[in-house]
């Protein structure tokens, strides 16, 4: 059974007017997020995600286009209706957006305040929401008492509060430590499968999305590149944007067609010196290691490596100037594949 | 002596007087212009660009005229709400009108420094441009509205002062008409040390205020 659509969003526009012309954030963006998935949505710094995202909650209004959550057309509804229908949608950001003369309780209470929900009623469910976050034992503490994932925590509680039907979170992680990463991306996921409630992701980690996301879309300039199930996109990127992504470091990139090898003998010089990792990365281009045979006697490094060159002439150069530099011995040869 | 002494303490007492009623006064009308001025602004939570300017341009202009003219200038406006210009009361009216463009300004700038994320997390969370003035603008801005609030109350006990030139009572007629006029520079340097010490306590009061009120110190 194909699960119910929650944010369906057409043809959306977003051009900012500035001094200096228009600038486009968003073109022709059309997506489906179904009811309780944890949608991803990727891109580089300034892609537009930031932008998509506040266009979900109409933060931001679209140029040209619709947005339908849970049935409702955004555009269409008054300023109440929209404050209303805001209820229903949850946000955490990547500045947490604590209040920070209230304590961690009374931000939880605070979206409870605004809906004019009783105070005692607003409290109770408050401190269950703490109670979820896991930080009952921290009510009265003021957010600059907290840590970042303390404070990050509150902020999910405080999203939560109205019980929304999406969380809608903007580089959540983004401010915090790996670790720290990580458990709240598994609160995420758990708050996601025992609520149920719909998540939007939006970062520019690939590991966040590998993570929590069930499907993903790929954000590159403005525009969206590619969408679908997180495994397919990780086994098989089409464009080159997926690509880059999924390998940031540029992954196989560079070619090695050629010919010309170099012979490197250790003769006693220090093991402790990483002789061949130095040299790539000063001379900024890699070597494939053909063969090596080192011995490591009391710290000196004796045997010899078979290295393959790149084609990139300048620098081949610049790595034989390295090694004499570094009283290497070498001699240059050529293989023949 | 004695009667120094009670003169001085007449005096002191008409100082603090107009100072504290021409400060309150003076939120009471540039609290709510502040505001006004932040929300209206282009990137407002209701932003209405052409009042913005027009209050812009009205605040800074007030703001521009010197005080001892506006003292005398608006005499008639004042002789109309308190009946005469002279005496402590009727240098309330001036005191009020010259400060609370000041006022406004002050509050604008506290308002400012409130964390604009903050106010889009709670637009996020469906609150209403009055519940993000009230619950979030106002009470963030807490600590730096009462170090401002004593800013503004030490710049009106000097403003107060100058009123002594015009009839306008206070520790400043004093230091004018014994000090100046009669070139008796001791209750010149009296009332002189007086305000130094008012103000001393006022600053320290607002710091320690706004230091015990602002929940982001650990």
């Amino acid at each position: 059974m194909e699960a119910k659509e929650m944010i369906r969003i057409e043809g959306l526009d977003k051009v900012f007017r500035t001094k200096n012309g228009d600038i486009t954030a968003l073109q022709n963006i059309h997506l489906s997020i179904r009811a309780g998935e944890v949608f991803g949505i990727i891109g580089l710094s300034g892609a537009g995600k930031s932008t998509l995202v506040r266009c979900i909650n109409f933060l931001e209004r679209p140029t040209a286009g619709k947005v339908v959550f849970d049935g409702q057309e955004l555009g269409s509804l008054s300023p109440a209706g929209l404050r209303e229908a805001r209820r229903s949608m949850g946000m955490i950001f990547q500045g947490f957006h604590l209040l920070m003369q209230r304590t961690a309780l009374q931000n939880v209470c605070f979206p409870l305040e605004i809906a004019k929900t009783p105070k005692k009623q607003a409290e109770a469910r408050a401190r269950e929401l703490l109670e979820l976050v896991g930080l009952s034992d921290r009510a009265g503490s003021y957010p600059a008492q907290l840590s970042g994932g303390q404070k990050q925590r509150v902020a999910i509680a405080r999203a939560l509060a109205t019980s929304p039907k999406v969380l809608l979170c903007d580089e959540a992680t983004s401010a915090l430590d790996p670790t720290t990463t990580r458990s709240i991306l598994a609160l995420l996921g758990e708050i996601n499968r025992s609520l149920g409630i719909t998540i939007v992701v939006i970062t520019h980690e690939m590991s966040v999305i590998e993570e929590l996301c069930s499907r993903v879309a790929i954000i590159d300039q403005s525009e969206i590149a590619e969408v679908g199930a997180v495994e397919e996109i990780f086994r098989q990127p089409k464009t080159p944007i997926a690509k880059k992504l999924i390998f940031p470091a540029g992954a196989p990139a560079a070619s090695f067609g050629g010919k010309r090898c170099l012979r490197i003998v250790f003769n006693g010089n220090s093991s402790f010196e990483p002789i061949v990792g130095n040299m790539i990365l000063e001379c900024g281009a890699a070597v494939n290691i053909m063969y090596a045979d080192t011995k490591d006697i009391d710290g000196k490094a004796f045997g010899q490596m078979l290295l393959q060159l790149p084609e990139d002439e300048a620098a081949v150069r610049r790595m034989l100037s390295y090694l004499t530099l570094h009283d290497i011995s070498y001699k240059e040869e050529t293989i023949h594949a | 002596m004695p009667e120094l002494l009670a003169l001085l303490l007449q005096g002191l007492w008409e100082s603090l007087y107009m100072t504290l009623v021409s400060t309150l006064l003076a939120y009471v009308l540039g609290l709510p212009l502040g505001l006004v001025l932040v929300v209206t602004d282009r990137d407002g939570i209701c932003p209405v660009p052409w009042l913005n300017t027009v209050l812009g341009v009205v605040v800074n202009m007030l703001r521009s005229v010197p005080f001892l003219i506006l003292l005398v200038a608006i005499i008639p406006f004042t002789r109309l709400v308190v009946g005469t210009f002279i005496g402590s009361t009727a240098t309330i009216v001036p005191l009020v009108i010259g400060s609370a463009p000041f006022v406004a300004r002050m509050v604008e700038s506290s308002i400012k420094e409130v964390d604009a994320g903050v106010v889009e997390a709670a637009q996020s969370m469906g609150a209403s441009p009055f519940q993000i003035v009230w619950k979030v603008l106002l009470p963030e801005a807490k600590p730096s509205l009462v170090v401002g609030a004593a800013i503004a109350v030490t710049t009106i006990l000097s403003y107060s002062a100058l009123a002594g030139f015009v009839g306008g009572g206070g520790l400043g007629a004093i230091a004018i008409n014994y000090g100046y006029y009669r070139y008796q520079s001791e209750i010149m340097l009296v009332t002189v040390l007086i305000l130094v010490v008012i103000v001393q306590v006022l600053q320290e009061v607002g710091m320690r205020l706004s230091r015990a009120g602002d929940k982001r110190i650990r």
